[in-house]
């Protein structure tokens, strides 16, 4: 989900006012008392732009991060009461509001400056640079597992740090004594000598007024009583008795209700509409034409074509009226694009090798593949996939007297807002955004596209109204983890050691290292072409790793079995320059007893992926009984450096991997005529329980920089799951889904897949 | 014209078109929101509520077909003093849900399924969630939660006869 380029970042903030130079003059200071007006009276006294300490001692963290189920509230709770040494049972966490103040400058100080190492004393320079840059951009994004590791770290642990130092200061100043001698523990301070102790509450009032450290001293790992730790998740509670609040659950007085379609091609225009039959669908209020909007931000631009809104006093009333619309869509030039035309351009540009781009080039390729003793070759495609968030996309609008409010679950508050302003020809002050908890987000709540349908149908009819798409709107009118198209070769020696690595694939976007490998092959170049096509881009959980991750995991087996390796053997003899790697593949192979046998019709397979800082290794078993594949179990490893909140990260590598099974089984987004084919849960299916296979989750906490969660567990499955059906069969898969293939006649009829 | 029945014990009557979706007067008439759109076409569970204890999927059910019934919601699973359905405790004890969209429809199903069998088989738990989707592939966590759940701790009020889920 990390779309936006270190390229774009610095092109963009030069022109934002003179980029890292300008900042150095600006320091940030004290901005509590503004904010504090901004936030409102909410109770409790603002102390930290992170934190606020209520009268009965409560600590409320302030989170700059949205909650689509990734448990990020409570992680980055945990890191700000960590170093604040509070009392969690007396924390509470809340989002950060849609305010410049809470832009993710922390996204850009890692993304930018990771690596420099700074004199301290430049420090809250750059950091009220990078909030200034970061509030000019509207940056306030969460996607890229980038939560944890940018605001954790350089917001929420400085937040808490710096607070118990003015706490701490508050105390000395007040009893008199060293502040050497006073302590913070459990939302207490305490002077042992004098045997004092007071809550935080007690020193709220001058800990306002201060200025907090950008500095400040942190506790050492070995010390933590709250991060590394089993704490249950806050949000949860609320989710298991329906009182949730998501954005679909807004209800305001006099609101209405619209559902939307757009062209079945993107970008077509409405020529001629027949919509008397839905004018008369009681209840109806309204049949309207949005315009096409586009718009670009930091996470990708994007073109939304003309819309057709129904509005009614009830979802129900729209929808059955938007089904009796009749619209002519204007031709747009991709009427003969299907998935076939679109795979047989990308065959024909990677073959023509058009200003091929290299990402890796390494020796002498040309030489070792001319010398080889042996090459194999293979080629992989994987095809469109949709999102389809639990919770269909929908926001609440109500726009009216120059001014907006709108109430969304999305995964860009700021930018969203920017958005919405911008389209409406508003100035961004005059747009309040609330953003809900998302029932799901994968990458598309990064788009706001349909924040600005609400909004302009909320100003069209001069009244609250509540869109609500239709699973099939949702389906058809993604931005889609693109599909792709790679071609490997690989080269030995005369003792079967893997020499040469050869790749090109269609259509490159982010992370820029996803095609990369971590073995160790003297002799690689890994590059792409460009094949463009019509069907809109949006990043999918783990972008451009959930293809690559199955492509290069899928080869270097291939290339394991055509050297007569074991395939975990294989890898770890290729690790010899990665010791990180080495353990986590060394972990996941002892707890998934890689050398035991299996029976007849079982099979295992192997990956190993490093992704948004964490490595993951996955070991897969199945059952193929008449051609049907079954995922029995999954056994993943990964080294996340930290794991903030374990059984968190636990989860999400869990939900991470069942995300790319159902991709990996049955995720295709087919075009034909230009349009999306699939519709509804029924022909774009999903896991279910019964096919949900068993998966335990090991984490080493190796020390090292804290890596991703939301991501890394996607990538390694398909390639394990696809692995482990050629150990069972003998047949290599190259093109998913799986389900697309009948095993039993491939056996009988071709013997291989692909 | 007016359908009257019970919703989470409460009598109700509501003045609609006969042939709306119970899921959307629940939600709209009934300001209930914990029940959930998903899908439309009874694929996904997340509008998953119990009618006379049986569990259905609420966005194909006409609201006409629950005249002088008693519907119950997830809001309905907790009981009069505020605790919670032990299916819920479950989902609290281990950390069932994540972004949580589903998990009302997934509670449904699940309460509904211990109401029948207290010890359900993995076959069983197959058979009766597999009509409700999670996105977030909290599947794992769903199964060791319903099989950690003891019914006969559990007050017996909460557990009327609910017959299994008919699946699309």
């Amino acid at each position: 989900m990390s779309k936006w380029t270190r390229r774009a970042f610095l092109t963009t903030s030069a022109v934002a006012g003179g980029g890292v130079v300008i900042g150095v003059a600006m320091r940030p200071g004290n901005q509590v008392n503004d904010l504090a007006a901004k936030i409102g009276p909410e109770g409790g006294k603002l102390v930290h732009t992170y934190v606020k300490i209520d009268q009965d001692n409560a600590v409320t963290a302030i989170i700059p991060h949205s909650e689509m189920g990734q448990g990020v509230h409570t992680a980055l709770g945990q890191m700000l009461a960590e170093e604040l040494e509070a009392d969690w049972d007396q924390v509470n966490v809340v989002e950060a509001p849609a305010l410049g103040e809470y832009a993710n400058y922390s996204l850009g100080r890692t993304y930018l400056l990771t690596g420099i190492d700074f004199p301290k004393i430049l420090i809250p320079s750059i950091d009220g640079a990078m909030m200034g840059v970061a509030d000019s951009l509207d940056m306030q994004i969460t996607g890229g597992s980038m939560s944890v590791r940018t605001s954790g770290i350089l917001s929420m642990r400085v937040a808490g740090a710096a607070t118990r130092e003015m706490l701490e200061r508050a105390a000395a100043d007040a009893w008199n004594v060293p502040v050497e001698e006073v302590f913070a523990e459990k939302s207490f301070l305490v002077h042992g000598r004098t045997s004092r102790r007071e809550p935080f509450s007690a020193f709220v009032n001058k800990v306002a007024s201060m200025t907090p450290s950008y500095t400040p001293a942190f506790k050492r790992p070995e010390d933590y009583k709250i991060v590394g730790r089993y704490v249950p998740r806050r949000d949860i509670p609320s989710k298991v008795d329906g009182s949730a609040k998501f954005a679909m659950d807004v209800n305001l007085p006099g609101m209405l209700y619209a559902t939307v379609l757009r062209s079945p091609v993107p970008g077509g225009k409405v020529v001629s509409m027949q919509d008397n039959d839905a004018r008369n669908v009681e209840g109806v209020h309204e049949v309207l034409v949005i315009p096409s909007a586009s718009y670009s931000t930091m996470v990708g631009g994007f073109t939304a074509g003309e819309t057709v809104a129904v509005v009614a006093d009830s979802y129900w009333s729209a929808s059955k009226a938007l089904q009796q619309i009749d619209v002519q869509w204007s031709e747009v030039g991709y009427e003969e694009v299907s998935s076939e035309t679109i795979f047989s351009q990308f065959d024909k540009d990677i073959s023509a090798k058009t200003e091929r781009q290299a990402d890796v080039t390494q020796g002498d390729a040309e030489a070792i593949f001319a010398g080889a003793t042996k090459v194999i070759d293979a080629e992989y495609n994987v095809p469109f996939l949709a999102h389809t968030c639990m919770e269909p996309l929908n926001a609440t609008a109500d726009v009216r007297g120059g001014q907006a409010e709108i109430w969304v679950g999305c995964q860009n508050p700021l930018g969203f807002r920017r958005a919405v302003a911008d389209s409406l020809g508003l100035e961004s002050e005059k747009v309040k955004l609330h953003n809900h908890v998302m029932g799901g987000g994968f990458g598309r709540k990064s788009v706001p596209d349909y924040a600005l349908q609400a909004a302009h149908i909320s100003s069209m009819v001069g009244a609250p109204v509540q869109l609500i798409w239709s699973r099939e709107e949702d389906v058809r009118q993604d931005f889609y983890r693109p599909a792709v198209k790679s071609r490997f070769r690989a080269a030995f020696d005369q003792e079967d050691n893997l020499i040469g690595w050869s790749n090109t694939y269609t259509n490159k976007n982010e992370p820029v290292e996803a095609p990369l490998i971590p073995y160790s092959v003297p002799a690689q170049d890994i590059g792409y072409v460009s094949s463009p096509t019509h069907v809109p881009f949006g990043a999918w959980r783990s972008v451009d790793h959930s293809q690559h991750g199955f492509f290069t995991e899928s080869f270097i087996d291939e290339a394991a079995h055509a050297a007569q390796k074991d395939p975990f053997e294989f890898r770890a003899n290729l690790l010899n320059d990665k010791p990180r790697h080495l353990a986590v593949l060394s972990k996941v192979a002892d707890e998934a007893k890689w050398s035991d046998p299996l029976p007849a019709g079982r099979g295992r397979g192997i990956s190993l992926q490093e992704s948004f800082g964490s490595i993951v290794a996955q070991v897969v078993e199945v059952t193929v009984t008449n051609g049907k594949i079954s995922v029995d179990r999954v056994v993943a490893a990964i080294d996340p450096g930290l794991a903030v909140a374990p059984d968190g990260l636990a989860a999400q590598i869990e939900s991470g991997i069942i995300y790319g099974l159902t991709a990996a089984m049955y995720g295709e987004i087919s075009i034909e005529e230009g349009a999306v084919v699939q519709g509804n849960f029924n022909d774009y299916e999903s896991i279910r329980m019964d096919d949900s296979p068993v998966i335990e989750t090991h984490i080493i906490n190796s020390g090292h920089d804290i890596g991703g969660a939301g991501e890394p567990g996607t990538p390694g499955i398909a390639p394990a799951v696809a692995n482990a059906v050629f150990d069972a069969t003998g047949i290599r898969v190259r093109l998913l889904p799986l389900n697309n293939f009948d095993l039993n006649y491939l056996v009988e009829e071709e013997g291989v897949a692909g | 014209m007016s359908t009257s029945f019970s919703i989470n014990g409460i009598a109700q009557s509501v003045d609609v078109d006969p042939s709306k979706p119970l899921l959307w007067v629940i939600r709209e008439q009934l300001s209930l929101s914990g029940t959930k759109f998903g899908c439309g076409i009874g694929q996904c569970g997340a509008c998953t509520v119990h009618v006379d204890g049986q569990a259905i999927r609420s966005c194909l059910t006409p609201v006409s077909s629950v005249e002088g019934k008693e519907v119950t919601t997830i809001e309905g699973l907790v009981s009069a003093s505020g605790e919670l359905h032990p299916v819920q405790q479950a989902w609290v004890d281990h950390q069932v849900p994540q972004c949580g969209y589903c998990q009302s429809g997934q509670i449904m199903s699940a309460s509904a399924l211990l109401a029948r069998s207290p010890q359900p088989t993995d076959k069983e738990i197959d058979g009766a969630l597999r009509g409700n989707i999670c996105r977030c592939g909290m599947y794992g966590r769903i199964r060791k939660a319903i099989k950690s759940v003891d019914i006969a701790k559990a007050d017996d009020a909460l557990f009327y006869n609910v017959a299994e889920v008919d699946h699309v």
